[in-house]
């Protein structure tokens, strides 16, 4: 009790030193679960993937696309239970300078997706009008949000892969089961994609991108993979099955080089905080040396001073820590807000906090450790001559 | 009356574990800011290299990358007739209509799938790029179903030696050669004939076409009969070098707003790392101070003392930083480009204007930091400050 009251008192000693580490540490800290919140949003897809969920690609790139004629072969494959398809559309949303204007689009078979999705909630006048007319489209409730999109709104695309001037009107706002869903994408008819298509390019008809469905058991999964993969393998379009996890973390995995710098950064925070730390803690305990010697006179244990030393230094941490934390939440979130599409799940993870407060809180002990090992070898006769 | 820097430099010596503590911040900082702004400039340098300044490349309008891009043989008939285009010795247009098509390898050290670009080129790509050379093997043959691949493929995936083979198409393909692109894009991609590649995806069309202007002066003049012409108005035309530039925009702007975002927050945690050694310097030797003021130095002498303590305290942060962050330059990253979905090889590109960024930088967190302690250290009575112990 008394070693922590001399904690306090000494913590307090020099009040703006105190405020200006616990704010060093804070930043740092802030920093931190920021860089862990980016790394956790770029996996956010990975995360949110069902298990039941497989995805068959083309094997060679995904941007092959599939025939139509493979959504009954892969239905009949023991174990798979519906099967739905869409296509990535690409095309230009105003201005494409702005990544805001940048939104997932899909084409889908707006008879099954949604079923396969049951995590995408959509009221049940949205999905009649929805399914019913033929250039309809839903788009997710962050998207409407970002760009101020209500039902009966016309949504103009530039086509890219798709070539000509597309317009899909909005007949739906989905919104997600849960925070971890992605309620950026717009969705809407495959069919009105072909027709298109067809009467543009007819050697694109039926072009599917890839198909989506589920699996009554999740153990069957790798045996249902190869017997779709070994039934397509010596067609035109042979194919690439994997679940739907797989298939999110080979996207991510893309880009594992920016990842891996990220997080090659938040290990350099992890220094910073340290050092931070550590200078404060090195420049009382110097400063203190012939109180220490004082209190190892009068007979304290090196427990007392390392609970000193290591106390004061947990103090700050746990201040700093506790404000970077707090500081994290209100930058993510208007992070999320500005870049509302580019992430479109940001949030800070439970295993963020938790590692950030650890690594506050190593930091902490770490930062006390040389200062202590000082003193308790200092010779008390050294300490009472040491000046300032 | 001025105090000496060697005071100053004394100071920093007598205190070596909380200067190295201070510097060891500035360092870093400085460090993962130089080291961000390379990353960007480099990722710039790859793709705006890639370009050749007296290149057009021909896109369809709102294609965004050669990826999206359709432009169909007719058109192509059309704009080979161009008086604009140089000519080769033989008297033919110095073009290459190109297919670019994106395929699945796995990354050697990873097994991660990368997105590779193969690229169908037409017999006077090469002449085109200036900066692609055969380095192994030999070219590919026109007509047969073969390909060359660039360094970095060669380094990063899996089955790109020599004499193996590709499957991907219709087909089966061989590597018969290697190619050096000089650090541009092209280092990324595997080159085969246009001609095998259509018939091999079953894609009559071709993705974009690349030719070099006779005179650099009349890139308007051709880009205005593309556009004017009813059967080739959907293409744009582009100088290569603006086209690449545009490529690495958003992966370069990305990585330098993460970047700064990052070193921003940082640079405070670091302002207030030096603001903690200064103002424990100024602490520490009130007496030393109240010493000199009555020697007859002035306040404004201790203000820069103290300044200028904290400015070369960041100042070796600096060069310290710059110094780690040059040895990155050995680093080379492969990722796909945001931009293209494509796999593309960039370094570090270390530049004078970044070295001075990076100073500045660190000079105004020393400056920024020091001020106040310095404010108070000049602020100090003498009387108390001798009385203080």
């Amino acid at each position: 009790m008394f070693v922590l009251k001399l904690v306090l008192k000494n913590a307090l000693r020099h009040k703006l030193r105190m405020v200006l580490t616990i704010l060093g540490v804070a930043i740092a800290v802030t920093a931190f679960g920021f860089i862990r919140t980016i790394l956790t949003a770029w996996s956010a897809g990975v995360e949110a993937s069902a298990t039941d969920r497989m995805i068959t690609r083309h094997a060679v790139s995904f941007i092959f696309p599939l025939p139509l004629a493979y959504r009954d072969q892969i239905a009949t494959i023991p174990g798979v239970e519906s099967v739905s398809f869409a296509n990535w559309f690409g095309g230009i949303y105003k201005d494409p300078a702005d990544p805001n204007n940048f939104f997932p689009r899909f084409g889908v078979d707006v008879e099954t997706y949604l079923d396969i999705y049951p995590e995408f909630i959509l009221p049940a006048d949205d999905r009649r009008a929805f399914i019913a007319e033929r250039s309809a489209c839903i788009v997710g409730e962050k998207l409407a949000r970002q760009h101020n999109l209500q039902r009966g709104d016309l949504i103009p695309l530039e086509g890219d892969i798709y070539p000509g001037k597309w317009e899909f009107v909005v007949r739906g706002i989905y919104r997600g089961k849960d925070p971890s869903v992605d309620e950026t994408q717009m969705l809407f008819h495959w069919k009105y994609l072909d027709e298109r298509i067809t009467e543009l390019q007819p050697s694109r008809s039926g072009d599917v991108g890839w198909y989506i469905f589920r699996v009554s058991d999740p153990s069957e999964m790798p045996r249902i993979a190869r017997a779709i993969d070994d039934r397509f393998f010596n067609s035109r379009a042979s194919t690439k099955t994997e679940t739907e996890k797989e298939f999110q973390q080979s996207f991510v995995s893309m880009s594992s080089a920016i990842l891996s710098s990220l997080e090659a950064v938040s290990v350099i925070i992890v220094g910073i905080i340290l050092l931070v730390l550590a200078n404060t803690i090195v420049m009382s305990a110097r400063e203190r040396r012939r109180e220490y010697a004082v209190l190892k006179t009068l007979g304290f244990r090196p427990f007392h001073i390392t609970g000193l030393i290591g106390g004061e230094s947990l103090l700050i941490a746990v201040f700093g820590g506790g404000l970077g934390l707090a500081l994290t939440f209100p930058l993510s979130q208007a992070f999320s807000q500005v870049f509302a599409t580019l992430f479109p799940v940001f949030r800070v993870e439970v295993e963020t906090v938790a590692l950030a407060s650890l690594v506050a809180f190593v930091a902490g002990l770490a930062a006390a450790l040389v200062p202590t090992i000082r003193t308790l070898r200092m010779r008390i006769a050294e300490g009472l001559r040491a000046i300032g | 009356m001025k105090i000496p820097l060697s005071y100053t430099w004394r100071s920093l010596w007598t205190r070596r574990t909380t200067t190295l503590l201070t510097l060891g911040g500035v360092t870093l900082v400085v460090f993962v800011f130089a080291a961000v702004l390379m990353l960007a400039r480099g990722v710039e340098s790859t793709l705006v290299e890639t370009g050749s300044p007296d290149n057009v490349i021909l896109v369809r309008r709102a294609a965004t990358s050669e990826l999206v891009s359709q432009i169909d043989r007719e058109a192509v008939a059309i704009i080979r007739t161009h008086p604009e285009i140089a000519q080769t010795a033989d008297g033919t247009a110095l073009l290459s209509a190109e297919t670019y098509i994106i395929i699945n390898l796995a990354k050697k050290e990873t097994n991660d799938m990368g997105n590779v670009v193969v690229r169908g080129v037409s017999s006077h790509a090469m002449e085109l790029r200036a900066q692609v050379r055969l380095a192994e093997g030999r070219m590919f043959e026109f007509g047969k179903q073969e390909v060359i691949v660039g360094s970095n493929i060669r380094e990063q995936f899996q089955g790109a030696e020599l004499g193996q083979t590709l499957r991907f198409g219709d087909a089966t393909w061989t590597i018969v050669g290697m190619f050096e692109g000089g650090g541009t894009a092209f280092d990324s991609e595997l080159w085969g004939d246009v001609e095998q590649m259509q018939a091999a995806f079953g894609r009559p069309v071709f993705s974009s076409v690349t030719f070099r202007l006779a005179e650099p002066e009349s890139y308007e003049s051709i880009k205005q009969r593309i556009s004017e012409d009813p059967r080739t108005q959907a293409i744009d035309a582009k100088r290569e070098q603006l086209y690449y530039q545009e490529q690495s925009q958003f992966m370069a702007d990305f990585i330098r707003a993460m970047g700064i975002v990052v070193t921003v927050i940082f640079s405070i945690g670091a302002m207030i790392g030096a603001m903690i050694t200064m103002y424990a310097a100024v602490a520490n030797r009130t007496v030393e101070i109240g010493t000199m003021r009555a020697l007859g130095f002035r306040r404004r002498s201790i203000l820069y003392a103290f300044l200028v303590e904290s400015i070369l305290l960041s100042l070796l942060g600096g060069i310290a930083g710059v110094a780690l962050a040059s040895a990155t330059t050995f680093i080379r990253i492969s990722t796909v480009n945001f931009g293209t979905f494509s796999e593309l090889a960039f370094g570090f590109v270390l530049s004078p204007d970044i070295i001075t960024a990076a100073i500045v930088f660190a000079v105004t967190m020393g400056v920024l930091g020091g001020f106040l302690p310095a404010v108070r250290a000049a602020r100090l009575n003498i009387i108390t400050a001798l009385r203080s112990s």
